[in-house]
């Protein structure tokens, strides 16, 4: 018997009921779901990110609100080696960690605090490594364990960086929840005490927000930061309203219970856009849904074929249908349009043209009534939310162009490993963003090592792309890596390996008195720069 | 009396022994494995594919990992959430109180509506009366439960305003639990705009969840009073002149509740299934939230050990209940 989960449910912790008043400007938001901790170094889901990573820590770099692009954070500058391996970092002065019940700093931020924070991941052997079972899924999938060689102090307030391969998704990684800053000196103080597992339980970062109290399931309370170094949030305090029932969720904010909702149902979304007292903000994720070639069987090892295929589907019937209330709009590249800065806005897409598919097919020597089979995805995603509607649409959309699918599924994880093996020819996938980096898309899901390993489903491997794709891997210049990104969107259109679906597009509702609120990309929710009328 | 006991608890025993094999079973008859599910769209490296199923311990012999489970289980040990990290025994007690408040609260108005209602119909055999609270049963016993929750808060919260959407209490309290139970603990406190704020949340929820049982208990009240009412102790108590409603509320009922409080007992399973609905459409943050949230990230130790838990406290309240009723009942101790 677990003696200590005993005295926590029978010995009563000492009660202190702060019945004050929710100040006007409280922002009240309905959120999805329970946290699993308050530690973005062991998130593994957006619940967490928001609730830690977005409101209590901050990191060397970030997002800047609503976009992809990289800002400076906690990091004032930073400077890459020639060899693109040096990442040096200079920290802002005088950054304030919070000062919470639990908690009252004796000094700013400085190296030691952002070595702690890597090396806590990094390092087997690391005092806090092993608290909460010891998996930083983050660190470990976007290959920072194998990736970073070392983290060092350079003085008080610089911080080097070095890398074994010049990547420069990198740099995209650091402004990543996982890479968030925390104290050190709060580390200290808990391992004095013997209470290590409390860093992920009652955080301390340098956040707009400060961690007041979480009642498990129900609510999350912040209050603002005071002393926070991009200046103090408008708003006095901010809820979170644990509301799993997405239904609930929007009859809250209707009833005036909450003041932004997570992802309502599309159903509703119509719905809550006529109504007076909410506005509906709506932008595209960082996402794509498609159908994939598998350029390895015939007949889809020639291009024209796929061509064919692309111009046989109208992809304004699939938008209406399957991504009912604008929640999805047309993609015409493998890149998501919220990656503005490698998006390549001049990329032409296929258009709707039976008569010019069936003469690509007939040139092709593809015979009237070819059969081909069509996978569809078992499970609904936002990227897809129904795939064996989309699949019956595509189908009649091919069988004009005298292509027969049989369409396909089996249950989820046999779907992923029977599509990783390669045993389709034509099947649906997506892919949602984890870093808001053009490499995440195109190297995961296009590169030729993917090819190998399965997770390009198209089992494309083209020499041009994979050059241009690996160059810009190790271009650390911006602009420049931008330009080859669109090059190689280019080549991807004609080759067409994929017929590009959709984006799935990001739906917040919020009262009429929510002002500056910027739909995330990456799904997550900010409240800073937020302010109530 | 002894031997009945004894007999009775004996008879647990298989059940017990059912259930931690149909726990045990259900993780490992999902289609496809419960590693590759857990890992979503991405894929897994097969070196921390490996990993995972041995910390599942899915990777050694069928009967070992039976009896390993087994035996934890008798230590108390019910593994732990994937997500939190957590133990699935700390993460059920921190949460049973919730569950506990709403089911009692729902059982309260079950019986406060259901008994005098059935009582009613009854006495009123045919009539108007009984025809609609009859109706109104057979209505509320197939309701399905999301449905009925939704249109509560529709008619209630959105077009009345009478009561909160959701939550367990209004967002400008806030303290830490002291039993679990906000009621009593509000109470503790002196808090008394809390303690309505919680009852207000309550209101709704408690009736969601209690109207099947509240259906049940009417239908059953009544056929039991109907069978009563005939008997001879009855008109003999009419025939000395008592007033109908001393007949009926002492003499009859006495010996109708006998059936009624077993079917009370029987919902407690009933209880546990609707809490999963209604909890998590009232966002009451309780056991069956909590399941649906495991279920919804495929967190199969704390479905696991929930069911576990689940089928462990209901089998403790029917033996409890038959014990109780063997007290009540003597025809029932001497059955062989």
């Amino acid at each position: 018997m677990n003696y200590r989960t005993l005295t926590l449910a029978s010995v009563s912790m000492a009660a202190a009921l702060l019945a004050g008043t929710v100040q006007a400007k409280t922002l009240i938001f309905c959120s999805e779901g329970s946290p699993e901790n308050f530690s973005p170094a062991r998130a593994t889901s957006g619940t967490t990110s928001t609730a830690a990573a977005e409101t209590i820590y901050s990191r060397l770099v970030d997002f800047e609100r609503g976009t992809t692009n990289l800002v400076n954070s906690l990091a004032e500058k930073y400077e890459v080696s020639a060899d693109g391996k040096v990442y040096t970092f200079t920290l802002r002065k005088g950054v304030k960690f919070h000062t919470t019940s639990y908690f009252k700093p004796t000094r700013t931020l400085n190296a030691d605090d952002v070595i702690f924070s890597v090396e806590r991941q990094l390092k087997k052997d690391h005092p806090f490594n092993p608290i909460g079972g010891g998996k930083y899924q983050y660190f470990d999938d976007l290959g920072m364990s194998e990736n970073l060689v070392k983290i060092e102090k350079v003085d008080d307030l610089t911080v080097r960086m070095t890398i074994k391969e010049a990547l420069s998704p990198f740099i995209t990684n650091v402004a990543m929840p996982f890479m968030s800053v925390y104290s050190k000196e709060y580390a200290d103080q808990l391992q004095k005490a013997g209470k290590m597992d409390d860093i992920d339980l009652k955080p301390v970062g340098t956040g707009p927000f400060i961690f007041v109290d979480y009642v498990k399931d129900s609510t999350i309370r912040y209050k603002t930061n005071p002393d926070y170094f991009e200046g103090k949030s408008s708003l006095d305090g901010l809820v979170f309203a644990i509301t799993p029932d997405s239904a609930q969720r929007v009859n809250k904010l209707k009833a005036g219970e909450c003041n932004v909702a997570a992802y309502p149902n599309p159903a509703d979304i119509e719905n809550l856009k006529k109504d007076t007292n909410l506005k509906v903000l709506q932008q595209a994720g960082l996402n794509v849904g498609y159908i994939a070639f598998n350029v390895q069987k015939k007949p889809f090892d020639d291009k024209r074929v796929r061509q064919a295929l692309n111009l046989a589907i109208n992809k304004k019937t699939i938008i209406e249908a399957v991504y009912p209330g604008g929640i999805g709009e047309t993609a015409k590249n493998p890149l998501p349009p919220v990656i503005g800065w490698a998006y390549n806005n001049d990329v032409k897409d296929y258009a709707f043209d039976p008569e010019a598919a069936k003469k690509l097919l007939a040139e092709a020597g593809v015979p009237a009534d070819t059969e081909v089979d069509l996978w569809a995805m078992p499970v609904a995603r936002p990227y897809n939310p129904n795939a064996k509607r989309m699949a019956e649409i595509v189908q009649a959309d091919w069988a004009k162009v005298g292509i027969k699918a049989k369409i396909v599924s089996f249950d989820w994880a046999e779907y992923l490993n029977r599509t990783r093996e390669g045993e389709h020819q034509t099947m649906m996938l997506g892919w949602t963003g984890d870093t808001g980096d053009p490499d995440n898309f195109l190297y995961e899901l296009l590169g030729c090592g993917s090819a190998k390993s399965g997770g390009n489903r198209a089992r494309w491997c083209n020499q041009a792309f994979e050059d241009l794709i690996q160059k810009a891997r190790k271009t650390s210049d911006r602009a420049e890596r931008g330009k080859l990104y669109k090059e190689a969107q280019v080549i991807f259109k004609d080759e067409a390996p994929w017929v590009t679906v959709a984006h799935a597009v990001q739906t917040v509702p919020m009262s009429k008195n929510v002002d500056g609120f910027k739909v995330d990309p990456l799904g997550r929710f900010k409240f800073y720069g937020v302010s109530m009328k | 009396m002894l031997s009945f006991f004894f007999r009775q608890i004996l008879l647990t025993i298989p059940t017990f022994i059912g259930v931690t094999l149909l726990a045990f079973v259900m993780i490992r008859i999902v289609p496809g494995d419960p590693v590759q599910i857990m890992s979503g769209d991405r894929g897994l490296s097969p070196e921390v594919y490996a990993e995972r199923m041995a910390a599942l311990g899915l990777d050694r012999p069928i009967w070992e990992q039976y009896t390993d489970y087994i035996v934890k289980m008798a230590q108390g040990d019910l593994g732990r959430s994937m997500y939190t990290k957590e133990s699935v025994l700390s993460e059920f007690i921190s949460r049973f109180p919730a569950t506990l408040e709403l089911a009692v609260a729902a059982i309260i108005f079950a019986v406060g509506v259901g008994l005098p209602a059935g009582m009613i119909a009854a006495v009123r055999r045919k009539s108007v009366t009984d025809y609609s609270v009859m109706t109104v049963a057979l209505a509320g016993y197939s309701m399905p439960v999301f449905w009925w929750a939704l249109i509560l808060v529709l008619i209630f919260s959105m077009t009345l305003g009478w009561t909160p959407v959701s939550g367990r209490m209004g967002l400008i309290y806030f303290f830490q639990p002291i039993t679990g139970f906000v009621l009593i603990d509000t109470l503790i406190l002196g808090e008394y705009d809390a303690f309505w704020s919680a009852l207000r949340h309550l209101a709704l929820p408690a009736v969601a969840l209690g109207t099947i049982p509240m259906a049940v208990i009417a239908r059953m009240t009544r056929s039991a009073m109907l069978e009563v009412l005939q008997e001879d102790y009855v008109r003999t108590a009419r025939a000395k002149g008592l007033s109908p409603f001393r007949v009926v509320a002492v003499h009859a009922l006495r010996n109708a509740l006998i059936p009624v409080v077993t079917v009370i007992g029987l919902q407690v399973s009933t209880l546990f299934s609707g809490a999963v609905l209604t909890e998590t459409i009232f966002s009451w943050p309780g056991i069956g939230k909590w399941l649906i949230e495991a279920l919804s990230r495929r967190d199969y130790p704390i479905l696991q050990g929930a069911l576990m838990l689940i089928a462990t406290t209901t089998i403790l309240v029917n033996l409890v209940m038959t014990l109780t009723y063997g007290i009540i009942n003597p025809r029932i101790r001497h059955k062989r």
